[in-house]
C-alpha cells in the first residue's frame, strides 16, 4: 500500500501541551529528537535539582518521574515541588523524565509514589526556593531571614521590595545547593496546592486528541508489527508458513521471535512476527499465517481442575503462617462453629490501550517509547537483548492509556527491541485485544477457606483461614509454590479483628501460566473472603453486621504483625481507630440501618491496604428473577494527607467500578492450556449502565499520606456480595457473581 | 479514493477495506482516535460520519468515501465543543485513553437529542468503555454541556 498523500503524517512522536517545552525553551540546549519532550535531569540553564530547572524567564520545568496511568502522578507529585518551591502553577510546565536511576526508583506500582516521594519532591522545591532567597537577599543586601517567598517572588517586607523570580535565576545558579539538613519546609497551613483540588496536567490534550500515548508514538522509518504468540504459556514455534501473509499488501516480513523459557521473568514470549506498514496489514498478515506450535507441557492446565486443586488444598491443614492461640481447643469448646469456602478466578487487566511498544535500535544505540510502569527495568531489559551498554538505552515513557500493573512488565517492550534489531529499523509492536487478554501475567485464582467458633458468651474466639493461589513469584522464580509473605500480607496474615485463637495458612500450588499483579493484587481475593465472612459472623451472632465489624475489631489499638513477617512500615502503624472510624463514616453517610425498598439491601465491607483505610456501604437493589443492580456506593476513604483530593475521590470513584466490574464479570479461564476468553464480548468490564452513584467521604487528617490508586478496590465485591445477602438471603461466595443470581 | 476528514479534501489510494481507524491513525497521522478492541465492542475509535457516532475499527475506509469523517481533533474549531468545557469542569479523564472516543459519542447524542434524560445519557453512552471508571463523571459532564446544569 502506498498512499499518495500523507495529510500531516507525523515523522515523529507527536508532540503537544506539557511534554512540549517550546518557545521558552529555545536556545536553553535540550535539544532531543525533533518532537518528542521527554527531559533529562540538570540539563536546564539552572537546574537545583534533578527534578527541576528554571529558565530565564522564570518558567519551572519540573519532573515527573513517576508514570501517569490515571491516577494523577503528573499532577500530584510536581504540584508538591511546586508548592515548595512557592512557584506561580501558570508558570509551571510538567514533563515526563526519561528512564534514570538519578530520580531514584521510577517502578510506578503499590500505590507508592506520594509515599515513596513526597518528602524528596519537598526537599527539592525547598532546596530551590532558599536558593532563590537567598539571591534576593544578596541583592538587596539584607538577611536571608527577613526574605520570603510567595507566588513566583522573593518578598522583603520591611522594605516592600520584591524579585520576580525570572529576576533572580542566575544569580540563585550561582549559588552552593544547600545542605539537606538545612532546608526548611512550609508549615502545611501555608500549602498553595498540596490538599487543594487541582485539574490534570493533560487534561485539555486528553479531551481533544493530543494526548501522546504509546500507541501514538512514531519515528521516520517505522514498521508496524503484530505477533502471532503461542496461545499456550512456553509454546512454541515448530514450523510455519508465511506464503499468504508475504502476499497480503502492506506487509513486508515475517520474523520469528525465539520462544521464552521458564520462569517467565519480562521475556517475550516469543511467535511469528508480522511486520508491515501499517497496523492492519499486519493484523491481517497475521491472520494468514500457518503456524505449527509446539504447544509444549502447559497443554495440561484446565482452569476448572485447577479449581478443584486450589480448594481440595484449602481443606488440608496447611503451612501456618500466624498462629496464636489454639484454634482447635476454641473450635472443640465452641459455642456455634461456622465455615465456608470461597473461590476467584483469574483477571486480566484489559487497559484500554493494550501493550505497545516502540523501538529503534542501532549498531550504538537503543531508544525506546513505551507505555511503561517501570521504565528502569527496560533499561536492563534492553542492554541484554541488544549487547549494548545500559547507557547507550534511552527510554522515553508515554502517557499510559490504563495500567493497572500489566504495563509493570516489560515483555511487550522486550518484543519490540528484538524486532527492531532483527529487522535494523524502528518496530512499533502492537498488541489486539485478544492478545491482551490471551499472553497476561494473568492475576491468580484463589481458593480460600475459613471457619470461625462463636462461644457462649456470643463473642468470636477463634479463626482459621487458609489459603491457596499461585505466587506471584512463580513468574521469576520457575520452582515458587507458595504465596510470598508479602501476599499473604495483602489481608490475610494481618487480619486485624480481637480475636484470642488465631490460625493462618496457605497451600503450595504450581503456577501453569504468567502470574502477574493486577491493581490491588491478593488484597482482592483476601478481603472478599474475609469481609464476606465477618458478614456471615454477624448472622451467626445475631448481630448488625457493623456492629459485628466493630465488636470484632475490639478496643482501639495499633497491631504489630512483624512476629508473622510482616514488615512494619515507619510512620504506618496500623491503627485500628481509623479502621472503625472509616466504617462508621460509611454506615453513617449511606443512611445504614434505614428502612430500604423492598428487594433493597445494604452491605458493608472494611479493609486496610497500602496503609490506607477504607470501607466500602454498597446499596443492591434484586430484582424477583435476581437481576440486580447497584443504585449507590458510599465509601469512606483514610490515606492521611489526600495531595489532590479531587484525584482521590476520582481513584476512588474508579475503585467503585473496578471492583463492580470483577464481581460482577471478572473471569478468565483456561483449557488445555489456552485462555478462552480474548475481548469484551467474553471479558465483559462494567460499562455506564450499571455504574453506581458514588460518594467518597475522604477523611481528612495529618497522618502521612499513604496509598490510593489501589486500597478502594478490595472492599467493593464483598459489599456487595454482603449487600445481596441482606437483600435476597442469598450468600455469594465464589466470583464472579454474574449479572443475575439465582434466588 | 477522495475523502473528506475534519473538513479537508484528501486523496486515499491505500487498500479500501482498510478499517478507518487505521487509515486514520496510521496513514494520515489523527492519532486522537484510538484503538481499543477491534471489533466494536468499546467504542475507543468512535469518529463521526456525517455528523452520527460510528466505530471506525470496524468500518472500512471505503464507506467513508463521499461522507464527511469527523474527529476529536475537527469536533470544534476552536477546541472549544461544549463537551470538552464541560469535561474540563468535571475533570472528567483519569488515564484518558478513552475520552476522545467517548467525547465523539457524547457530540453525537447531543446534536440528535440536545437534552437527554438519564436514561437517554446511559443508552447512548453504554457502548463505550472507561476501564478507570469516569462514568459518573462523564453523565455529568454531558448533563453540564447539555445545560441541564450550571
Amino acid at each position: 500500500m502506498n498512499p499518495v498523500k500523507q495529510l500531516s503524517r507525523r515523522d515523529f512522536v507527536k508532540t503537544s501541551g506539557l511534554f512540549v517545552l517550546g518557545v521558552s525553551m529555545a536556545g536553553c540546549g535540550r535539544q532531543d529528537k525533533p518532537g518528542i519532550r521527554n527531559a533529562g535531569p540538570s540539563d536546564g540553564p539552572w537546574s537545583p535539582d534533578v527534578f527541576i530547572s528554571l529558565d530565564a524567564d522564570g518558567t519551572v520545568h519540573i519532573i515527573s518521574h513517576r508514570s501517569e496511568m490515571g491516577q494523577g502522578t503528573r499532577t500530584g507529585l510536581t504540584a508538591i515541588v511546586a508548592d515548595e518551591l512557592e512557584a506561580d502553577w501558570e508558570r509551571v510546565i510538567v514533563e515526563q523524565a526519561m528512564a534514570d536511576a538519578v530520580y531514584g526508583n521510577q517502578n510506578t506500582d503499590g500505590s507508592w509514589s506520594v509515599r515513596g516521594f513526597m518528602q524528596r519532591m519537598r526537599e527539592a522545591g525547598a532546596s530551590a526556593r532558599q536558593m532563590l532567597e537567598q539571591a534576593a537577599a544578596d541583592q538587596w543586601q539584607v538577611d536571608v531571614s527577613e526574605c520570603r517567598a510567595e507566588n513566583h517572588r522573593i518578598l522583603h517586607d520591611a522594605s516592600a521590595r520584591s524579585l520576580d523570580y525570572k529576576d533572580l535565576v542566575l544569580a540563585a545558579a550561582a549559588l552552593p545547593v544547600p545542605a539537606p539538613d538545612t532546608l526548611s519546609f512550609k508549615p502545611s497551613e501555608k500549602f498553595r496546592y498540596i490538599g487543594k483540588d487541582l485539574p490534570i496536567v493533560d487534561l485539555d490534550d486528553m479531551t481533544h486528541g493530543r494526548a501522546s500515548y504509546g500507541i501514538d508514538a512514531s519515528v521516520t522509518g517505522m514498521k508496524y508489527a503484530v505477533i502471532a504468540r503461542c496461545p499456550v504459556t512456553f509454546g512454541r514455534v515448530k514450523s510455519f508458513d508465511a506464503e499468504e501473509t508475504l502476499a497480503f499488501d502492506g506487509v513486508q516480513q515475517v520474523v520469528e521471535v525465539p520462544a521464552a523459557t521458564p520462569p517467565a521473568l519480562y521475556q517475550a514470549l516469543g511467535g511469528i512476527a508480522v511486520i508491515a506498514d501499517n497496523t492492519w496489514a499486519a493484523m491481517e498478515g497475521r491472520k494468514r499465517l500457518k503456524i505449527n506450535w509446539d504447544e509444549g507441557d502447559n497443554t495440561s492446565y484446565n482452569s476448572e481442575d485447577y479449581k478443584a486443586q486450589l480448594l481440595s488444598a484449602t481443606r488440608q491443614d496447611g503451612q501456618v503462617v500466624r498462629g496464636e492461640g489454639d484454634v482447635t481447643e476454641a473450635f472443640a469448646n465452641a459455642e456455634i462453629t461456622l465455615d465456608a469456602e470461597f473461590y476467584t478466578p483469574h483477571l486480566a487487566h484489559a487497559p484500554m490501550e493494550p501493550p505497545v511498544a516502540l523501538a529503534s535500535v542501532t549498531t550504538d544505540s537503543c531508544e525506546i517509547w513505551a507505555p511503561t510502569q517501570d521504565p528502569q527495568s527496560i533499561i536492563e531489559a534492553g542492554a541484554a537483548i541488544t549487547g549494548l551498554a545500559p547507557e547507550q538505552i534511552k527510554v522515553h515513557v508515554t502517557l499510559l492509556g490504563g495500567g493497572f500493573g500489566r504495563k509493570s512488565k516489560c515483555d511487550f517492550v522486550n518484543e519490540a527491541i528484538i524486532l527492531s534489531k532483527s529487522i535494523a529499523a524502528p518496530v512499533k509492536v502492537i498488541w489486539s485485544r485478544e492478545d491482551d487478554i490471551r499472553h497476561g501475567y494473568l492475576h491468580a485464582p484463589s481458593a480460600q477457606y475459613l471457619k470461625a467458633s462463636i462461644n457462649s458468651e456470643n463473642a468470636v474466639d477463634g479463626w482459621l483461614h487458609r489459603v491457596a493461589y499461585p505466587t506471584i513469584m512463580s513468574t521469576f522464580d520457575a520452582g515458587a509454590k507458595r504465596p510470598a509473605s508479602w501476599e499473604i500480607g495483602m489481608g490475610a496474615v494481618n487480619m486485624p479483628y480481637d480475636i484470642a485463637n488465631v490460625n493462618i495458612a496457605s497451600a503450595e500450588t504450581e503456577a501453569k501460566i504468567r502470574i502477574g499483579w493486577l491493581r490491588s493484587v491478593c488484597n482482592i481475593f483476601q478481603a472478599f473472603a474475609v469481609c464476606s465472612f465477618t458478614d456471615e459472623i454477624a448472622y451467626a451472632r445475631n448481630k448488625d453486621p457493623l456492629e459485628n465489624f466493630l465488636d470484632m475489631l475490639g478496643p482501639d489499638r495499633h497491631l504489630d504483625f512483624s512476629s508473622f513477617g510482616q514488615e512494619a512500615v515507619d510512620d504506618y502503624p496500623f491503627d485500628t481507630a481509623r479502621l472503625r472510624r472509616v466504617a462508621e463514616l460509611a454506615a453513617e453517610k449511606a443512611g445504614w440501618g434505614s428502612l430500604l425498598p423492598e428487594g433493597h439491601g445494604h452491605g458493608i465491607a472494611v479493609h486496610r491496604s497500602f496503609l490506607s483505610y477504607v470501607a466500602a456501604v454498597v446499596e443492591v437493589v434484586v430484582d424477583s428473577d435476581g437481576r440486580w443492580n447497584v443504585p449507590r456506593v458510599d465509601i469512606a476513604f483514610d490515606c492521611g494527607l489526600a495531595v489532590n483530593p479531587d484525584r482521590v475521590r476520582a481513584q476512588l470513584e474508579g475503585s467503585v467500578v473496578f471492583g463492580l466490574s470483577l464481581a460482577r464479570d471478572g473471569n478468565i479461564t483456561a483449557t488445555n492450556g489456552r485462555v478462552d476468553q480474548g475481548n469484551f464480548d467474553d471479558y465483559p468490564v462494567l460499562r455506564m449502565d450499571m455504574t453506581p452513584e458514588t460518594s467518597v467521604h475522604i477523611v481528612h487528617n495529618d497522618a502521612p499520606p499513604a496509598g490510593v490508586g489501589e486500597p478502594g478496590v478490595p472492599p467493593i465485591a464483598p459489599a456487595l456480595a454482603n449487600a445481596i445477602f441482606a437483600a435476597t438471603g442469598t450468600r455469594l461466595r465464589e466470583m464472579p457473581f454474574g449479572p443475575q443470581i439465582a434466588v | 479514493m477522495n475523502l473528506s476528514i475534519n473538513g479537508e479534501s484528501i486523496e486515499f489510494d491505500g487498500d479500501a477495506n482498510m478499517p478507518l481507524l487505521w487509515a486514520l491513525r496510521d496513514v494520515l497521522g489523527l492519532t486522537g482516535t484510538k484503538f481499543g478492541c477491534g471489533k466494536g465492542l468499546c467504542g475507543a475509535c468512535t469518529v463521526h460520519l456525517n455528523g452520527e457516532a460510528i466505530r471506525s475499527c470496524l468500518t472500512p475506509v471505503s464507506a467513508a468515501e463521499g461522507a464527511e469523517v469527523t474527529t476529536i481533533e475537527g469536533l470544534a474549531a476552536d477546541g472549544d465543543h461544549p463537551l470538552q468545557k464541560a469535561w474540563a469542569t468535571h475533570n472528567v479523564p483519569q488515564c484518558g485513553y478513552c475520552q476522545p472516543g467517548q467525547i465523539m459519542q457524547a457530540a453525537s447524542l447531543l446534536a440528535s437529542n440536545p437534552k437527554p434524560s438519564e436514561q437517554d445519557s446511559v443508552d447512548g453512552m453504554r457502548g463505550n468503555i472507561c476501564r478507570c471508571g469516569t462514568y459518573e463523571r462523564i453523565k455529568k459532564a454531558i448533563r453540564t454541556a447539555a445545560g441541564e446544569l450550571s
